[in-house]
């Protein structure tokens, strides 16, 4: 998908975040030469293309104190991956849940799920419920803990088209 | 540092993963819902954030819908040359993210590349580079829901 050159300026002037105010879009909308209607269609579009997602807030888990992350990996039958995938990334705790493809023979896994937790001891509870929710399908899993962030660089879109 | 969410933080946290509508007082119903004014809604939302607990209030994009690839990636690092791999790994700018992680599988990273065809080429030179295979793990399917803090 190509963005239009108008909706490119909008990406640009929304990733950092929309300011706190009662009426985020008309402050936006203003400093992009647009009316404040016609940025949230804008939007709406690009909500409708999938572009955008949803418009909210993302938590901080190390500051709410959630410093242990642990990345669960399954062996999930493959009839029923996507349907029990589903119930995982519902959980509560799970922050974040993918199918990925097994790369036999070292790794059989090809469920993952993101938890995170205050001690490693709550994440391994956690891991139990997901567990117990897959079930007989299930043949295996483990749990994968981060030690160290070795980078983290922020996504963002370039200035102009490359 | 952490601190002490009030119940309301907890709330405001929770709703504000969900979707906010697009509309010109996008806060409005979560002020009525809550008993507060928009005011209010936006400045407590605002302290969160200024706190740290909140990383930003605004789209959150889909970054392959806006052009790119992306790949989880990980090697298996042996433990004497992994101050090595780890300079050479992180050199190339594709590396956004870069994780150790305690298995023999010890470094995971994502690879963010403007095509699908630039993540092998990558994944090829990383390989090349530090003599070690790099397995790819691309997402097939993604389950999202989010996280949510006890209420």
């Amino acid at each position: 998908m190509t963005l239009t050159p108008q909706d490119r300026t909008i990406v640009e002037a929304t990733q950092a975040g929309l300011p706190l105010v009662t009426r985020p879009f008309a402050v936006v909308a203003e400093s992009l030469g647009l009316s404040e209607a016609e940025l949230i269609d804008r939007l709406k579009q690009l909500k409708a293309q999938g572009v955008i997602r949803r418009i909210g807030a993302a938590p901080n888990h190390y500051r709410l104190g959630m410093t242990a992350n642990g990345m669960t990996v399954w062996d999930v039958d493959d009839a029923v991956v996507d349907s029990l995938g589903e119930k995982v990334g519902a959980l509560p705790f799970v922050t974040h849940c993918y199918r990925r493809p097994r790369a036999l023979p070292d790794w059989p896994y090809n469920l993952f799920a993101m938890v995170h937790g205050e001690t490693r001891e709550e994440v391994i509870a956690k891991r139990a419920e997901i567990s117990s929710l897959l079930g007989k399908a299930c043949r295996a899993g483990d749990i994968l803990f981060s030690t160290r962030i070795l980078k983290k660089t922020g996504m963002r879109l370039r200035g102009k088209e490359g | 540092m952490t601190r002490k969410l009030s119940p309301l933080e907890r709330t405001l946290i929770n709703r504000l993963q969900d979707d906010l509508p697009l509309v010109p007082h996008p806060f409005q119903e979560l002020a009525q819902e809550l008993g507060l004014s928009e005011e209010e809604v936006a400045g407590h939302i605002r302290t969160l954030r200024d706190d740290g607990l909140l990383t930003r209030f605004g789209p959150f994009f889909d970054a392959e819908a806006l052009g790119g690839a992306f790949c989880l990636c990980a090697m298996a690092v042996p433990p004497e040359r992994f101050e090595d791999v780890l300079t050479k790994v992180n050199a190339y700018p594709e590396v956004a993210h870069n994780y150790e992680r305690d298995h023999k599988l010890n470094m995971w990273f994502v690879l963010a590349t403007e095509s699908q065809a630039a993540i092998s080429a990558t994944a090829a030179a990383i390989e090349r580079d530090t003599g070690l295979p790099v397995l790819l793990f691309p997402k097939e399917r993604e389950f999202f829901i989010g996280f949510r803090v006890n209420a």
